[in-house]
């Protein structure tokens, strides 16, 4: 069977590719480095499925924030008028 | 926010309607902010209260290099960590158990084979997801979910975290990282195989 001609030097392992994920989805790794990640990516299905559901989790992390449950639909009252009468300060 | 430089004009000339305004348009965005640092109400509705006193005595301040709703954010993210700052400590429980787990040879120890099989548009349409992530995110302790909070759902940079923490900006890049690591984790046994 002859080499495979796309396999970089270094494959970096589950491990590597998992602990630096931030810095590929960043686009902080050098562009050696990306190219060894995209490899074993491309090749190894756990982590392409961790990094699926890690990218899933991000969304899911936003999309939940943003929709009902955690914002009320205006200021309380007596907070309204605590920060008034605070700025207005002592009246003589 | 429409007009802020009117906005601004009316805060700086001190009229009591432009505070009004400002704390009506923007007061419930800004409490959902401390709740979500704070998980109490009581301590998120005191953030909130001192982060508006201080920001309209400060108007003066305001150098106009950002929206005022964003400058406000700002201000109320910061009031809501010194409460955090204030509260008594307790360690925190380990988060290593919620992170992958690998063996000798580098190899992942579980597989997570399975797709979660639904977009997180698609999930999060369900009341149950969204309640299950909320829930997941209070799980996390306290020094990575404040990352994980002022990053991802905050938006606000690296450098903006890393200032307001008062931690580096490679140690918010290795927290939020672990703490989205950690939430997956949480997520994992109850949305695989979850169909649309």
């Amino acid at each position: 069977m002859s080499a495979d001609p796309t396999r970089p030097s270094h494959v970096p392992t589950c491990e590597e590719v998992l602990t630096f994920l931030w810095a590929y989805l960043d686009g902080e790794l050098e562009e050696t480095k990306r190219q060894e990640f995209d490899y074993h990516l491309s090749r190894c299905e756990s982590c392409t499925a961790y990094l699926e559901t890690y990218k899933t989790t991000i969304a899911l992390e936003r999309a939940a924030a943003s929709h009902e449950g955690t914002a009320p639909d205006e200021l309380p009252d007596e907070l309204v008028e605590a920060v008034l009468a605070a700025v207005r300060g002592p009246r003589s | 926010m429409e007009g802020d430089e009117e906005v601004l004009r009316e805060l700086r000339s001190g009229r009591e309607e432009a505070y009004e305004r400002l704390l009506r348009s923007e007061g419930a965005r800004m409490l959902a902010v401390a709740r979500r640092l704070l998980q109490n109400e009581e301590e998120a509705r005191d953030a909130v209260q001192e982060a508006f006193i201080s920001a309209f005595r400060s108007i003066g301040r305001f150098e106009g290099g950002c929206r005022i709703s964003t400058w406000l954010h700002r201000i109320v993210v910061n009031s809501a960590l010194m409460k955090l700052r204030g509260r008594k400590r307790r360690p925190e429980e380990p988060i290593e158990h919620l992170l992958p787990r690998f063996r000798d040879d580098g190899h992942q120890v579980e597989h997570p084979s399975l797709d979660w099989h639904a977009s997180a548009d698609v999930l999060v349409e369900r009341r149950e997801v969204r309640e299950l992530v909320r829930g997941s995110i209070e799980r996390l302790p306290e020094t990575y979910r404040n990352v994980l909070i002022l990053r991802d759902i905050e938006e606000l940079t690296t450098e903006e975290a890393a200032k307001l923490l008062g931690i580096t900006a490679n140690a918010v890049k290795i927290r939020l990282h672990r703490a989205r690591q950690a939430l997956r984790t949480l997520l994992d046994p109850h949305l695989r195989g979850h169909q649309a």
